[in-house]
């Protein structure tokens, strides 16, 4: 067994490393041995995720750094994403900055109709994407969509499948349902339903046209998800909006009262440091 | 298709690891997916067999272990099997349980040379 490598070779004859290996690794007055082409195993337990984990770290810190709110929206393409947040961008702009980020495969039509509403709104075009990653929405955080006490809508690629494995940052996943869609949804698509937080069901103003049975909706939702919060309302006409707009709201609050938290903390830190480091210091600023 | 994003994900991670410990080529992966993550291994096994193109990894063969679906019941307090994320519990037919295997999507190993 060679003690530098652990590469298993026992038998001290003549060999020699390949060059990559010789530059790092050396064995000395020993003879040299071979194992570029002996194979070996290298013990790896990563997550396959490990990557975009550590984008969406760097994304997190720079949202806690303003106390901003953030909420990646997730739903089937047609369940009314979009006007739920042109609705939800008017009713909240006025009271905190609100920012949105809107992911396509193509054209910016989203980002466009909320922009018409009077907030910020970049759009990303995935291309053949089907999902948003934390190294993109990175390269889409410009300062207009960085704000202090802000919330950030991050509007996610209409996908029930792909993007609930991919962390962007966000403070939780917000999963939206139409009543035009089935209501075997949440079993269908379990691993959606399971990462989020709250359920949005959507369009109930048109209950009475279609056959969808919300009780039976909830009760597999929280089949999936037994800490699911559900709202029911519908964008277009208004009913159950104040409800979300109150969620949003008391999460925003939380943000802000956890960064001033830890500015305090902060603040408590230097002033110790400053009445440790020296007591004129202190006298002339007290 | 995420597995593509998946694929590109253990290829960087593997290129990497087999790089920094001076090997010139891939010959094995070894993943651990669990039965409930969100990943169709078909179409996973189908994108790195077209990810792995051009790369050290060209010729890799992969092996998927697969995990077992494993929960906590609150309801009964113990640990039970669970093969959906929408399963009753076993014991109590309740839904008041809580992952706590099954989901896992890991590079275990790698054979290199």
């Amino acid at each position: 067994m060679c003690a530098t490598c652990g590469c298993g070779e026992s038998e001290p004859v003549a060999h020699s490393h390949s060059q990559a290996q010789d530059a790092n690794h050396h064995h000395p007055g020993g003879p040299v041995h071979d194992h570029a082409h002996e194979p070996r195993r290298i013990s790896l337990e990563q997550d396959i995720l490990a990557k975009n984990a550590e984008f969406a770290a760097g994304n997190r810190r720079l949202f806690a750094d303003r106390g901003m709110l953030v909420l990646n929206l997730v739903s089937s393409p047609g369940s009314g994403k979009t006007t739920l947040l042109v609705q939800t961008a008017q009713a909240l702009r006025d009271a905190f900055p609100v920012m949105v980020i809107g992911g396509d495969q193509q054209t910016a039509r989203d980002a466009e109709r909320i922009r018409a509403a009077g907030v910020p709104a970049v759009q990303i075009n995935t291309g053949k994407g089907c999902h948003l990653d934390a190294h993109g929405v990175g390269h889409a955080l410009d300062q207009s969509l960085l704000a202090e006490g802000g919330v950030l809508f991050i509007e996610n690629v209409g996908n029930l499948v792909c993007p609930a494995d991919f962390d962007l940052g966000e403070a939780a996943k917000v999963v939206i349902l139409s009543v035009t869609e089935g209501e075997d949804k949440p079993l269908k698509y379990p691993n959606m339903f399971a990462a989020s937080r709250l359920m949005l069901l959507n369009k109930i103003d048109l209950l009475p046209h279609v056959d969808f049975d919300v009780d039976r909706c909830v009760d597999y939702a929280r089949r999936v998800n037994p800490d699911l919060q559900i709202l029911r309302l519908s964008a277009r006409s208004g009913e159950g909006m104040a409800a979300w707009l109150d969620w949003v709201r008391a999460g925003q609050r939380n943000e802000l009262s956890q960064h001033i938290d830890r500015l305090e903390a902060d603040l408590a830190a230097a002033r110790a440091r400053l009445i440790h480091g020296g007591g004129e210091i202190r006298r002339t600023i007290i | 298709m995420h597995e593509f994003s998946l694929c590109e994900g253990i290829i960087d991670a593997v290129t990497t690891q087999t790089r920094q410990q001076g090997f010139s080529r891939v010959r094995r992966v070894w993943l651990e997916i669990g039965a409930l993550a969100n990943v169709e291994l078909d179409a996973l096994r189908f994108a790195f067999e077209v990810v792995r193109d051009n790369t050290i990894a060209a010729t890799a063969e992969l092996d998927i272990i697969t995990l077992p679906g494993r929960a906590w019941c609150l309801n009964c307090a113990q640990a039970i099997a669970v093969g959906e994320l929408y399963d009753p519990c076993p014991l109590c037919g309740g839904y008041q349980w809580r992952l706590t295997g099954g989901n896992e999507m890991r590079i275990k190993e790698l054979e290199v040379e």
